[in-house]
């Protein structure tokens, strides 16, 4: 939207002719948004606490030794007994549950950060064949595509791990399967429209190889859709794997996510005894909307119809 | 026309036969199908007649063909649990996961249509910005969390409305029911409502940026420059317009529905079909797991067939670009 109008800040006085690089431009238009920015911030502010958890966490939650049992079910910021303070409540064995959080996170966003990787290599690679090579290929790859995008994902994913059984490699690999199909058909319908474009018909005519071209100079410019698609598909996969973990399909006890925190808490709800599941869901849900904060803003910077 | 009807009702008959022929794969070919389709506490005996009558000393082509065949004449298996025919156990819960669906899109519509032309209408306002902001939650929230909520604070905190089942029913045309009595709604309300927010957070956004783009439209501006009063304009010329897509959208998003009802209908213990699906995973009742998901595959690509057929004969640009590609 912002394109035609003249940025109010004066440009540094050197080096005026040199155009403002694409990149300098999205994260200034992607500020504009303070919203987007928060969302941005929070997202980062929860990557840190995650990965950063057995550092931080005020105890480990599975290691067993560490546990009291004779602070099971505490309300949070209640006085325990071990002279411990569990700002958010403990679960019934006594684990403490703001460290169960952050353990839990982690393997929530791993799972999805794996899935996210490797969905996005398949999909490239399905997508960019299909739009590149055309006629049969094509043509095969999509009605794959299309045969999967026309089942809905949980129910997808439900039946591999119903078939598989539970872990934490087999929902990833269910997640990839679900995800890949959306990259796939983003990747192919702007590589449609790019490919037609002169400056592939330059690198034909210097009789670059097939993947060259495909990967060096049709790619990138098809990663804005992509990152739009894949900041809506990381969310997608954080509550898909939740989801399924809560259904208990998802990832083993050993290696509980906050849909598995969740799910020991859905017990307890009905006797009132809220905070086992009700602040991992909130972890949950704060990371969910950052991330959808910013693919909102993304969607937006990136979508042609509504820049005037 | 014809020929557009022809070709999507093939794709469609391929689309089951590709599922049949997976979910074959992932039960005869990969696993061991006698552990599949034979009670854990069965004798050798019975295990010898299902292995006859199944056919599983055969090739895997014509074992295919057997249960192809015996999938055409509606059988499925039968349940280990129940100990009758998979498929007519699923059938019976239909009606409980069918009223869930509805219930739920009725709702997402009518609330999510209004607040998403109003947002689109005043983008930049307050009400429209928190009208987005609140869509963005409604996305974001996990769908069995934001049951557990509703149950924390309708049924457990306020004691307002019952924290799951489906309660009594009454008989309409033989099928039980819930929504025509008061006390049905009262079971109804909260698992439907989860069900609906998700979906109602997408016909937000939705129908904001499709009047969005309606508004820059020239026939919008010649109504204003008509003269017409803006609730003509709105409620003829932009609700008309935006309408087209919605329906397709919403149409789509029927079989998601029904596939999200696994979950709505787990938290709060609603007896329909999906919830069978999940106690069957638990209980390894394969056959009705199998038979679930050949039926689910049936209901949602004759769905999508439908929504299809609709839109080309709203819209013949979508049959006519099909048929010349």
């Amino acid at each position: 939207m912002t394109d035609t109008t003249p940025t109010p800040a004066p440009l540094p006085a050197p080096a005026p002719a040199r155009a403002q690089s694409p990149l300098l431009r999205i994260a200034r238009n992607f500020a504009e948004d303070r919203l987007a920015v928060l969302g941005l911030l929070l997202f980062l502010a929860v990557v840190v606490l995650a990965f950063a958890a057995p550092w931080i966490a005020p105890q480990n939650p599975y290691d067993l030794a560490q546990l009291d049992i004779m602070d099971g079910g505490l309300p949070p910021g209640e006085a325990s007994f071990s002279g411990m303070t569990y700002w958010l409540g403990t679960d019934q064995q006594g684990r403490d549950m703001l460290s169960a959080i952050l353990y839990g996170l982690r393997i929530s966003l791993v799972v999805a950060l794996v899935s996210l990787a490797c969905a996005i290599t398949i999909g490239v690679v399905a997508g960019m064949a299909a739009a590149w090579f055309g006629g049969r290929v094509d043509s095969l790859i999509m009605r794959v595509v299309d045969l999967q995008l026309s089942f809905p994902s949980i129910l997808v994913a439900l039946i591999l791990l119903a078939l598989f059984g539970r872990g934490v490699d087999k929902v990833i690999i269910a997640l990839v399967i679900v995800q890949w199909a959306y990259y796939a058909r983003t990747v192919r319908s702007s590589a449609i429209v790019e490919r037609r474009k002169d400056y592939i018909e330059a690198a034909r005519c210097l009789a670059l190889s097939h993947r060259r071209i495909m990967f060096r100079h049709l790619l990138p410019n098809c990663v804005p859709p992509l990152i739009v698609v894949a900041t809506v598909q990381i969310a997608q996969a954080i509550a898909l794997e939740a989801t399924l973990s809560f259904l208990g399909v998802g990832v083993p006890i050993t290696e509980p996510s906050l849909g598995l925190l969740i799910a020991n808490g859905y017990d307890y709800l009905l006797s009132g005894r809220y905070w086992v599941s009700v602040f991992p869901g909130i972890a949950l849900l704060i990371t969910i909307v950052a991330i959808n904060l910013v693919g909102d803003r993304l969607r937006d910077i990136f979508n042609p119809r509504l820049q005037k | 026309m014809i020929v557009y009807l022809l070709r999507r009702v093939g794709q469609s008959i391929l689309a089951v036969v590709t599922m049949a022929v997976l979910v074959f794969i992932g039960v005869y070919a990969i696993g061991n199908p006698v552990d599949i389709l034979v009670s854990p506490e069965a004798s050798q005996a019975e295990i010898r007649a299902t292995i006859e009558r199944l056919g599983l000393d055969k090739p895997l082509w014509e074992q295919f063909l057997t249960f192809a065949g015996n999938a055409l004449r509606g059988d499925l298996g039968t349940s280990f649990v129940y100990g009758r025919p998979a498929v007519e156990i699923i059938l019976q819960r239909l009606p409980a996961t069918f009223e869930l669906a509805f219930v739920a899109l009725l709702i997402s519509v009518l609330i999510g249509i209004p607040l998403g032309v109003y947002a689109g209408l005043k983008p930049d306002s307050l009400g429209g910005r928190s009208v987005m902001a609140g869509s963005i939650l409604g996305f974001s929230l996990p769908n069995f969390w934001q049951g557990m909520i509703l149950i924390l604070i309708f049924a457990v905190w306020l004691g307002w409305l019952p924290a799951g089942g489906r309660g009594p029913t009454v008989e309409l045309l033989g099928i039980p029911v819930s929504f025509l009595t008061p006390q049905g709604w009262a079971y109804l309300l909260l698992p439907a409502l989860n069900l609906a927010l998700f979906k109602m957070a997408l016909v937000i956004r939705l129908a904001r940026a499709n009047t969005r783009e309606v508004c820059l439209q020239d026939y919008i501006k010649f109504a204003r420059a008509k003269g017409l009063s803006p609730r003509r304009i709105v409620f003829v010329h932009v609700m008309k317009n935006i309408m087209i897509p919605i329906v397709t959208v919403l149409g789509l998003e029927l079989g998601s529905m029904i596939a999200f009802a696994i979950v709505t209908e787990t938290v709060f213990a609603w007896p329909g079909m999906g919830k069978l699906l999940i106690d069957s995973i638990n209980l390894l009742d394969r056959p009705v797991i199998v038979a679930y998901l050949m039926l689910t595959v049936v209901i949602i690509v004759t769905i999508n067939l439908a929504v299809d057929i609709l839109y080309s004969i709203l819209d013949p640009r979508v049959r006519l670009s099909e048929v010349k590609g």
